[in-house]
């Protein structure tokens, strides 16, 4: 092909002059720059043992920076094997180019790999600070809500009602239909299990005990904290984060207005009244279910299941519940304008912060969650 | 001139016009935004395209650029008509494009180094060391400083992202290169060298340039011929004294209201000075 990038070698007569003239034709285009590149590794080769070359461009066609660079570059490295080379070109656009993409060394990508294991130290390390900080941010923002709290108490017709009624419909009232379907279900699961292992030891009744206290002290409250947490812990993030993103945040603050105030109290206040009212709808939702399977598949019948429940659980069993469910909805809440506080300008750290903020605020819960059967246990509740 | 850059196979019937646009017609629905409008952009000029806001200047671009379709008319790309390209050939024509989006449209999960090597690793079947290198040479050549290579977009200042997306559009030696209003979100400094950049680069390296702008001062500065977009078509193409003294209302107010004519009496002034 005629537009093919190629040079060819031309020695002066006589040999002895030691000069060489590398008259290079075709297209030197970022299209064949494959074959360039294979063709410059050839130059000094075919060089070596020369003492003068001549570039000569004359009968290139087309000249691309890529080409460009390459030639430079092989000149460049000719002259450092001691060779003296000079490039003639045919037309002026190209020694334009030439001078645009001359040679220039970059320094090589320092990759400085450290030791393996000590890039594991490392990172462990920023870890374990990254999760003290988020500790220390956790108290520091408590406090910011406390005192963001405090004042409302002081004037309460700055408590802003609305704000806290429109997000208890988003996070309470809109919720209700799942919350109320995946505990009904669990319920139904930890009925049929019951029965069906209880029953080998003829124990089959005892399903009723395993679901009342099961579900009151344990299940209803972790399972409807671990979908508040999914659903509106990860809006609450969002919603902060993409105002932080906005500046919409820092417009607040030299309004005067305190964001913790005007955004996080009404969401967190409204968290704290929702979550108890849900667990509470999960309690009747999952013993309904219990109460469905005993009957349909265990032959328990509701009466037996009712009387049997009264005997098994006391109003401790029901509260030991209900109490943790405030606790949730503040971790959750607190990690959730955490995390959107921090969100910065682009839409993929918003992305990253969300995430995060599921995933932190389901792990406090279920760690809270420990620490109260723990601590139920001392007191022997 | 190396910009005669055609694929073999592509009609050469009029080298001297790389895009022509003729009745062309882009709508909406029952809103007509583009209506008969006729265009060239002939080979080897940076042409200036200018129009009020919403008047559809970034449309025909995105119409030329094949990402929305026209409802009527031809768009013919080096002589031929984009519809008479095959699937194969168009894909050889967009690597001989570059596009430097508004907002830059930098890939935000790689790096301004990967950014600019991202057509070269697509179509190129370079060694890495070299693929480092041509993007090192890149970024000089817009004017970044080296240590912005390994840098994140997220972590670039506007002017930055814009000389970051400039030289990936620049990637592939392109022979067209689509300017979408570069100079806008930059300072007047920073806007001045933007073009001067652009000027050096269309003259080394024998680009087409197609800029839309909405700069008085790029269409002062490097545009050989602007061309202006009214009421759903181009109303007029020439140098900027045709244009001034083009009659129609609208290019009347935009080349001789009052930031304009500051403009004006600066460059008169100064070239009138010994």
């Amino acid at each position: 092909m005629a537009d093919e990038p190629s040079f060819s070698v031309i020695t002066s007569a006589d040999g002895k002059a030691k000069d060489m003239r590398l008259a290079l034709s075709g297209h030197w285009s970022i299209q064949n720059s494959a074959l360039i590149e294979r063709l410059v590794a050839e130059m000094p080769l075919a060089t070596a043992g020369m003492r003068i070359v001549i570039l000569d461009l004359a009968q290139v066609s087309r000249l691309h920076t890529a080409g460009a660079w390459l030639i430079d570059r092989a000149r460049e490295k000719m002259s450092q094997a001691g060779l003296a080379v000079t490039i003639q070109c045919g037309q002026a656009s190209h020694e334009i180019l030439l001078k645009a993409a001359h040679y220039r060394p970059f320094d090589e990508a320092k990759s400085q790999d450290d030791h393996p294991l000590m890039s594991m130290l490392v990172d462990i390390g920023a870890n374990v600070a990254s999760a003290g900080r988020d500790l220390m941010a956790g108290v520091a923002f408590l406090g910011e809500v406390t005192v963001s709290f405090l004042r409302v108490l002081a004037r309460p017709d700055h408590l802003r009602l609305t704000s806290i009624v429109f997000h208890l419909e988003s996070f309470g009232f809109h919720s209700l239909p799942i919350i109320a379907l995946i505990n009904f279900l669990v319920g139904g699961i930890v009925a049929q299990q019951g029965i069906f292992q209880l029953s080998r030891f003829g124990a089959s009744t005892f399903t009723v005990d395993l679901i009342g206290i099961l579900v009151l002290r344990e299940l209803a409250v972790l399972l409807t904290s671990i979908m508040i947490a999914g659903r509106s812990g990860s809006a609450i993030t969002a919603e902060l984060g993409s105002m932080k993103m906005r500046e919409e945040i820092d417009a607040m603050r030299v309004m005067g207005l305190d964001p913790v105030d005007v955004l996080v109290l009404p969401r967190l206040l409204a968290l704290l009244i929702a979550l108890p009212l849900l667990t509470f709808v999960a309690d009747l939702s999952a013993i309904f279910g219990g109460l469905l399977v005993s009957w349909f598949y265990g032959n328990i019948n509701p009466d037996v299941f009712l009387a049997r429940l009264q005997d098994a659980i006391a109003i401790n069993t029901f509260l030991v519940g209900l109490i943790k469910a405030p606790v949730m909805a503040l971790v959750i809440g607190m990690v959730a304008a955490i995390e959107g506080f921090q969100v910065q300008g682009s839409a993929e750290s918003l992305g990253r912060q969300v995430t995060a903020s599921v995933v932190k605020s389901i792990f406090m819960v279920i760690v809270i969650d420990g620490l109260f059967a723990m601590f139920f246990a001392a007191i022997d509740y | 001139m190396n910009s005669s850059s055609l694929a073999p196979s592509l009609n050469r019937s009029d080298p001297e016009t790389a895009i022509r646009v003729r009745d062309l017609s882009i709508g909406f629905g029952p809103k007509i935004i583009l209506e008969h409008l006729n265009l060239d952009v002939r080979r080897g000029e940076v042409l200036g395209f200018v129009g009020g806001s919403g008047s559809g200047k970034s449309l025909l671009t995105r119409a030329i650029l094949r990402l929305i379709q026209p409802r009527t008319g031809r768009i013919e790309i080096f002589g031929r008509d984009l519809k008479d390209y095959s699937l194969r050939e168009l894909r050889a024509l967009e690597q001989r494009y570059g596009v430097l989006f508004q907002h830059g449209a930098l890939f935000s999960g790689l790096t301004v180094k990967q950014n600019i090597q991202v057509p070269m690793r697509e179509y190129l079947k370079i060694s890495g060391q070299l693929m480092d290198q041509l993007a090192m040479l890149k970024l000089d050549m817009v004017g970044l400083a080296r240590d912005a290579a390994e840098k994140y977009p997220s972590e670039l200042s506007g002017g930055m992202i814009k000389r970051a997306a400039l030289a990936r559009a620049l990637a592939l030696d392109p022979d067209l290169l689509f300017l979408d209003e570069p100079t806008s979100g930059l300072d007047p400094i920073g806007a001045a060298e933007f073009d001067q950049l652009i000027a050096t680069l269309q003259k080394t390296l024998g680009l087409t340039v197609f800029m839309v702008t909405h700069d008085l001062d790029s269409l002062y500065t490097i545009c050989d011929r602007i061309a202006a977009l009214a009421d759903k078509k181009v109303v007029h193409v020439g140098t900027l004294e045709d244009m001034q003294a083009f009659p129609h209302p609208w290019v009347q107010s935009y080349f001789h209201g009052q930031r304009a004519g500051l403009r004006l009496q600066d460059r008169v002034q100064t070239h009138t000075l010994p």
